[in-house]
């Protein structure tokens, strides 16, 4: 019985780690009826830049924190002369402004950066903070703003790599996010979901390619400084590491929560979920709250890779994870928030009860592949639109 | 100009309800079998034979049938794979535990178990549409690749776990000399096992491919075809005017795993030679349906349009790199170039055409019809 107990523990506790990884799926979906493919992607993405950003030397940070400065101050610029002159309005003429002069950086910085092996990484980051300017043409204080910080972090944090890497990683997401959002989804606009979900599987081939290209594709170890070690509550044996993933997967999520019930982004992005025609109608920008949207699901990958890769190591394995989270979605419904959480957490216990108790002694194992599927379709063929769905009500 | 149909009467309803109606297209066909039947097997090397045109036939057909399922009924399936490897695995076992049987009636049979198979999946789409759908076929693909690898009956416990296709003839005992069909004795060549010639090989996947390919052209223009696409279209309003969609979902399940079934045999006994189930993984699954979106959806001629696509892509993007990058870039690099490549190409050809290169096709002959007048 104990033992029962604590195999049920330890799946619910990484069942909670699957509905980190669902909630990507469950935010892009809600606000534009995509069926994000490449979440899976975007995990290993973002992990591999932390990684691999942690591991960079000195040089390189102080590099990058001088050139986020002179392009914060270059947006800094361009919020001025936004605000006080007219032919600045235009956000064409910023926009071209504002690819004009980091050209000329770049290419100086760019080129003569000595970094040897860590040339092409550094270019990586150049074009990153680069585009995050241009994107930010349009609101150049949000961009000012953010590359301040970043060089602040780059520059000051000193020895502390921990926050300075997740603080480019952030902005790496969110640099992505935009531009997945202006390259692939804006010409898709309108067109039936199983396109957009085949552009979505495209996009997650790219996404490892480059993930893999700019960074490399061996397995990293990535230690958040918590050790995975068992304790005891009341005679059963909890491991440390899973406790604290789950605690601040729930964190993330009760944040995300308040994010979309209290402030008036997330308002807005629920008057998108609820009906597109609709909420345009009422001024709500489509384009921004999508951009807004993947940025969101860009961050929770980020803390999705981080917490998986601490625990089995960085590596290309992390895209699987897709898998795992497509039944929790389904289970809990595509639209619903606290149906990833349930669902994650149905799906975590039922997979390792029944592999611990059914699948090891009497199938051979590796039943962890198609159970909760299997459970999945199990139950939809009861409740169609899953646990938390809204109904399906069809007219002709 | 060239391209005109003026002047070309019908007077019967046959010749109006052909499949092809216009001369030239009739021309255009029959030049394309003789160069596919005569020309290629001539010409072609042992890598053109095997690689590129089998792969391609065997690919066309599984994207076929997986057209058939979400293109014309509208049933989105992520377990092509699984069904493909139902089909090659039920194959292999009945052509070496039924030695006498001939190599056609095992694909048959093995096409027939893939059918099954899909039926029993297909049961969820009676109640689940769309996305929810697609991901429960996702079970199928799991729960058929983990039986295949845990149960050793199906690979005859061999160690390897690997499926050899045992060396086998097309008509079998049929066609020698106490046979009903003797007559056909001389032309009986091996078709699997490692005796048998790419060309030979070629040629039966050709006339599998070209028989089903038919068939499925006159189901989705008769009456069949026309039920799977009023479910597509609405299902509630199909099953209003009198289409019962039990029977009509549960068909389009078990003709689209036939022919995935068929396909995932010619895959193992004419291409691979011998297989796993990692021949039949998700990525495979994938593949099929890229083939389909990318060559239309609800498009016969797209299957075979998208198949030759997704299987020159990486043959030309492999020539490119190894004329341009040999030496410069690693291996690791160029895998991962390839990859970067691929998912922009797809992405770059959704953009463009979302209706796929059956489209593309479509746009082409118009223009020619009006050629050289631009209105």
């Amino acid at each position: 019985m104990l033992f029962f107990i604590e195999v049920l523990v330890s799946g619910l506790l990484s069942g909670v780690m699957y509905s980190l990884v669902a909630l990507g799926f469950v935010l892009i979906f809600k606000a534009s009826g995509v069926l994000n493919f490449a979440q899976g992607a975007m995990v290993l993405f973002a992990a591999l830049t932390f990684v691999l950003l942690q591991e960079l030397g000195g040089s390189f940070w102080t590099w990058t924190g001088w050139l986020s400065l002179v392009f914060a101050a270059v947006a800094g610029v361009l919020y001025l002369l936004q605000r006080h002159t007219v032919v600045f309005k235009s956000p064409v003429v910023t926009g071209r402004l504002a690819a004009l002069i980091p050209v000329a950086v770049l290419l100086v910085l760019g080129l003569f950066y000595d970094g040897g092996q860590n040339m092409w990484r550094a270019v990586f980051v150049t074009l990153l903070i680069f585009l995050a300017l241009v994107v930010g043409a349009r609101a150049p204080k949000a961009a000012a703003a953010v590359l301040l910080g970043v060089a602040l972090a780059c520059l000051f944090a000193g020895e502390i790599n921990f926050w300075r890497s997740m603080a480019l990683t952030l902005v790496v997401m969110i640099v992505l996010a935009i531009a997945i959002e202006g390259i692939v989804l804006r010409p898709l606009v309108n067109q039936e979901p199983i396109i957009l979900f085949m552009a979505t599987i495209g996009l997650s081939f790219m996404l490892e390619g480059i993930a893999q290209g700019v960074w490399d594709a061996n397995v990293h170890a990535l230690n958040i400084g918590i050790e995975d070690v068992p304790f005891k509550v009341a005679g059963l044996f909890i491991s440390r590491f899973d406790i604290f993933a789950a605690l601040s997967a729930g964190l993330l999520v009760a944040g995300i929560g308040v994010f979309f019930s209290k402030t008036r982004v997330g308002r807005a992005l629920r008057a998108v979920a609820d009906d597109h025609q609709a909420a345009l109608s009422v001024g709500i920008p489509l384009q921004h709250i999508w951009a807004i949207v993947w940025a969101t699901a860009g961050i929770v990958a980020l803390f999705s890779g981080v917490l998986w890769g601490s625990k089995m190591g960085v590596q290309f394995s992390l895209v699987l994870l897709t898998f795992k989270a497509l039944p929790v979605l389904i289970l809990g419904g595509f639209t619903s928030v606290p149906g990833a959480i349930l669902g994650g957490l149905i799906v975590g216990a039922t997979e390792k009860v029944f592999e611990v108790f059914v699948g090891l002694p009497y199938l051979g194992g590796g039943t962890e592949s198609w159970s909760p599927y299997m459970l999945a379709v199990i139950f939809l063929l009861f409740r169609p639109q899953g646990l938390f769905g809204e109904k399906i009500i069809e007219r002709v | 100009m060239i391209y005109r149909e003026a002047g070309q009467f019908k007077t019967t309803y046959p010749a109006d309800q052909a499949i092809f109606p216009i001369a030239q297209d009739r021309w255009f066909v029959a030049a394309l079998v003789v160069v596919a039947a005569v020309v290629v097997p001539l010409t072609a090397n042992q890598y053109w034979l095997g690689p590129i045109f089998t792969q391609f036939l065997v690919f066309s057909l599984a994207a076929l049938g997986l057209n058939l399922l979400t293109g014309y009924a509208g049933q989105l399936s992520l377990g092509t794979g699984g069904f493909m490897a139902v089909g090659a695995y039920a194959c292999y076992n009945f052509a070496l535990r039924i030695p006498e049987l001939p190599l056609f009636v095992d694909f048959i049979l093995g096409g027939g178990c893939a059918a099954c198979v899909g039926i029993l999946f297909g049961l969820p789409s009676l109640r689940i549409k769309g996305f929810y759908l697609a991901v429960a076929t996702l079970a199928a693909q799991f729960f058929i690749l983990w039986i295949f690898d845990h149960v050793g009956w199906f690979v005859n416990y061999d160690p390897t776990g690997m499926a050899s296709a045992p060396p086998r003839t097309m008509l079998g005992a049929w066609a020698t000399e106490n046979g009903p069909l003797a007559f056909l004795a001389p032309v009986n060549f091996m078709v699997s096992g490692p005796n048998a010639t790419p060309v030979v090989k070629y040629l039966v996947t050709l006339v599998i491919v070209a028989l089903l390919a038919l068939l499925a052209k006159n189901m989705v223009r008769s009456t069949t075809g026309r039920t799977w696409m009023a479910i597509r279209d609405m299902d509630i309003a199909a099953e209003i005017i009198g289409i019962s969609p039990l029977k009509t979902k549960l068909m389009v399940f078990a003709v689209s795993s036939f022919y995935c079934g068929m396909a995932g045999a010619l895959y193992v006994f004419v291409y691979l030679g011998n297989a796993d189930t990692e021949a039949f993984d998700l990525a495979r699954s994938f593949q099929i349906l890229f083939i389909v979106i990318i060559g239309g959806l609800g498009s016969i001629l797209g299957s075979f349009l998208g198949a030759a696509f997704i299987v020159l892509l990486p043959v030309l993007l492999n020539i490119t790199a190894s004329t341009f990058g040999s030496g410069t870039l690693s291996s690791d690099t160029l895998s991962n170039l390839e990859l970067i490549i691929f998912g922009g190409v797809i992405i770059f050809f959704l953009i463009i055409e979302p209706h796929g290169l059956a489209r593309l096709w479509q746009i082409g002959k118009e223009k020619l019809r009006l050629w050289p007048f631009p209105h």
